[in-house]
């Protein structure tokens, strides 16, 4: 218990590596359990986020060089061209059948 | 417990619990500010880790972009006469499970792990500089790739969600 509590006073590598452990989780959450594809979206930018701490912060503890940020800006400029298209590709799925639920669409075509 | 401990746990929680409000929230446009609040602890814990560039792209990118078109998606795709923004879930029960086995994997092995961290940690006052460098020597190719991509997606979206006219 005693070493817990020390462990918990200072904040190093395996704090942020815990923390975007857990936003790992709830991002996988969100994309096995919601119905519509704009949570599924959402689930997906909290992994990249969580993806994105662990580079940044495996940069500031392990590495001297900057790196990982880089690759964490890559990664940012990825989610957002993921962003908009996948947001373009719900808009025509809504045009065609009327619904985002991705359980309810299982045709091809309408 | 000092200062830099007490801020760091809290926006540890604003992240987590913004996030949770994203995954168990019933209300899509409730969850869709929620996110705004992830994404914003996130840039508070990239400048814990002295990541003030990406702190910033988080910020102009994430919540002044990414937000802004998931919340026009949630507007264009919510049938507005009768409104029905919420949203149900499917397979709950085995999701509960798989998640919970993977967070607790990883996090057992993030505590137990033996990191190798390194004497002399990065303390460069300004990232700035030092990642443009970078993207202009070492990272050349992959950024200018990036920029066609981001070209393609932008090309892409415009074309998949116009309105084709129905013969």
């Amino acid at each position: 218990m005693q070493e817990l509590l020390t462990y918990l006073q200072h904040p190093g590598l395996s704090h942020f590596l815990i923390l975007s452990g857990l936003l790992f989780s709830l991002g996988l959450f969100a994309v096995l359990t919601r119905r519509n594809a704009i949570m599924v979206l959402m689930g997906i930018e909290l992994i990249l986020n969580a993806a994105n701490i662990n580079f940044v912060a495996f940069s500031r503890y392990v590495t001297t060089t900057l790196d990982g940020h880089v690759v964490a800006v890559f990664v940012i400029i990825l989610a957002a061209a993921e962003a908009a298209i996948a947001l373009a590709i719900i808009l025509n799925i809504y045009q065609n059948f009327n619904t985002v639920n991705i359980d309810e669409i299982n045709q091809l075509k309408d | 417990m000092d200062l830099y401990t007490i801020i760091f746990y809290l926006f540890a929680v604003i992240t987590l619990g913004a996030a949770s409000i994203v995954v168990f929230s019933r209300n899509i446009v409730r969850a869709a500010f929620a996110l705004l609040f992830a994404f914003f602890g996130v840039a508070g814990i990239y400048v814990f880790l002295l990541a003030d560039f990406i702190a910033v792209t988080q910020l102009l990118i994430y919540v002044g972009g990414i937000m802004v078109l998931i919340l026009f998606g949630v507007m264009l795709t919510n049938r507005q006469i009768n409104v029905d923004a919420k949203t149900g879930t499917v397979q709950t029960l085995p999701a509960v499970f798989i998640t919970a086995a993977l967070a607790g994997t990883l996090v057992g092995i993030f505590w137990s792990a033996d990191w190798k961290v390194s004497a002399n940690m990065s303390t460069a006052d300004k990232t700035a500089p030092q990642i443009g460098e970078l993207l202009l020597t070492k990272y050349l190719l992959p950024f200018e790739v990036a920029s066609v991509v981001l070209l393609v997606a932008l090309i892409g979206a415009a074309m998949i969600a116009r309105r084709e006219k129905k013969p």
